[in-house]
């Protein structure tokens, strides 16, 4: 399978590549590690005339910590994800959710950018995000702006991210050193998709839970935050009653496409298995 | 559409090219430079036969484009062996366990576990299965695959080879 035809580009710096895309106009996409475009590209599903390929933009990649949140640039890989102490210490769950995802070569290439700013309901880092608070930098030919992740995804390869935009960080405020984490995914293989998965984040106080968030990923059209099931949760000491009522609140909010994953009520169901294999992870690693 | 000019290193030789855009690395590598062994499986990016060695990552090259590469190192199976000709520890160990039947996976294999042991030196038999869990065998021949890539950790190290079991 061979592409169309397209002009490669490689600008220097985030702004030559927004004036590129701001001249070659709708026809133009933004190749970051190119696994999700590629594939498409090669059955001709997408056939844009021009790439512009990010690699060459030295600033759009590494980790750092500011103040209380970690900066991510768009450019890291998820096998940089993996393999930053840094990001280990402060947010384990980001590379707990990395070694999920697809296979060890294409976690190589695979970029955090792509993966949140491309809008496939598949993908894991997004429902992540929402469940973090992360907020995603923005820089178009008007400027720069930020918007939150809760707010970023609008339907299926639908966000907020208008085109000549460009993502290039992703902010997320550091959780409290003591919190309780965990991503699980049902997948029929390596390199699937999720079925249906689930990321939780919660802080517990002398045996009650003094904060939660909860993210599900590819049981809608968008990566969903389930917000009204984890406000469930504050106060309770994640007894059995109060774990159900959220469970069945995180599946209310689930809208799953049936398909070859399986049927949609079955996919429902999933997600809030892995919801509640989910608290019962990031409980065990509370401290407090 | 213009050609793109590119530079790379491809088992130690340096070569310049025209390319394509849309040239894939895998095409460059097997049509342009004669480098047969990457195999092309899927075409898919799923079955890890095409992957090569560039810059300290494995890269599925039928997902990759050959201006992707631009200044790059890349190996492939035919920079394998050792300088004097001889087979290096991971085709060593492939053939000495047996880890290839049909041999088609067999290029991706001994790409991908050479990296794995790269990062890895000692590997357990787990952490080899997840760190070949990119390459398929439709031959099913996984069991002797660990043990080719258990065989040329231990040769290495220099350590004792104690089979996975069965």
């Amino acid at each position: 399978m061979i592409p169309g035809t397209f002009d490669y580009h490689r600008p220097a710096s985030v702004e030559d590549a927004v004036a590129l895309l701001a001249r070659l106009g709708e026809e133009a996409n933004i190749l970051a590690g190119g696994h999700s475009l590629i594939p498409l590209m090669k059955t001709r599903l997408a056939s844009p005339e021009h790439l512009v390929d990010l690699s060459g933009i030295g600033n759009l990649k590494g980790i750092s910590v500011t103040g209380n949140d970690v900066v991510i640039g768009a450019m890291t890989t998820q096998f940089e994800l993996i393999s930053s102490e840094e990001l280990g210490r402060h947010l384990p769950i980001i590379a707990e959710t990395s070694r999920l995802i697809a296979d060890p070569q294409i976690r190589y290439k695979g970029t955090f950018g792509g993966n949140v700013a491309n809008g496939d309901p598949g993908n894991d880092m997004p429902a992540l995000m929402m469940c973090l608070g992360a907020t995603y930098a923005v820089t178009g030919p008007d400027g720069s702006r930020d918007i939150a992740a809760r707010d970023f995804y609008q339907g299926a390869y639908f966000t907020a991210l208008v085109h000549g935009e460009i993502l290039t960080a992703v902010r997320i405020p550091i959780p409290s050193p003591d919190h309780g984490y965990a991503y699980e995914k049902l997948k029929r293989k390596v390199g699937d998709y999720a079925t249906a998965a689930a990321a939780v984040v919660i802080t517990m106080a002398g045996g009650k839970c003094t904060s939660a968030s909860i993210g599900l990923t590819n049981v809608s059209e968008t990566p969903l935050w389930a917000s009204d099931a984890a406000a469930l949760l504050v106060g309770t000491s994640l007894d059995k009653v109060s774990v159900d009522a959220a469970v069945a609140a995180a599946e209310a909010i689930t809208q799953p496409a049936s398909d070859m994953r399986g049927p949609a009520e079955y996919r429902t169901k999933m997600a809030g298995v892995m919801v509640r294999r989910a608290l019962e992870r990031a409980q065990s690693r509370a401290k407090g | 559409m213009a050609k793109s000019h590119i530079e790379l290193t491809i088992n130690g030789r340096k070569v310049e090219a025209l390319v394509e855009p849309r040239t894939l690395l895998i095409h460059f590598l097997r049509e342009q430079q004669n480098l047969t062994g990457a195999h092309i499986g899927c075409d898919t990016g799923h079955c890890g036969a095409c992957t090569v060695e560039m810059d300290d990552m494995s890269v599925k090259s039928c997902m990759t484009f050959a201006v992707q590469a631009n200044g790059a190192n890349i190996t492939t199976i035919e920079g394998m062996a050792n300088p004097d000709g001889t087979l290096s520890a991971l085709q060593e160990g492939f053939r000495m366990m047996h880890g290839l039947q049909c041999g088609f996976c067999t290029p991706g294999m001994i790409l991908r576990a050479h990296r794995l042991l790269q990062e890895n030196p000692a590997p357990t038999e787990d952490e080899i299965r997840n760190g070949i869990a990119g390459n398929l065998c439709r031959c099913t021949g996984y069991v002797n695959i660990v043990k080719a890539i258990q065989y040329a950790a231990a040769k290495i190290n220099g350590t004792p080879f104690q089979e996975a079991a069965e």
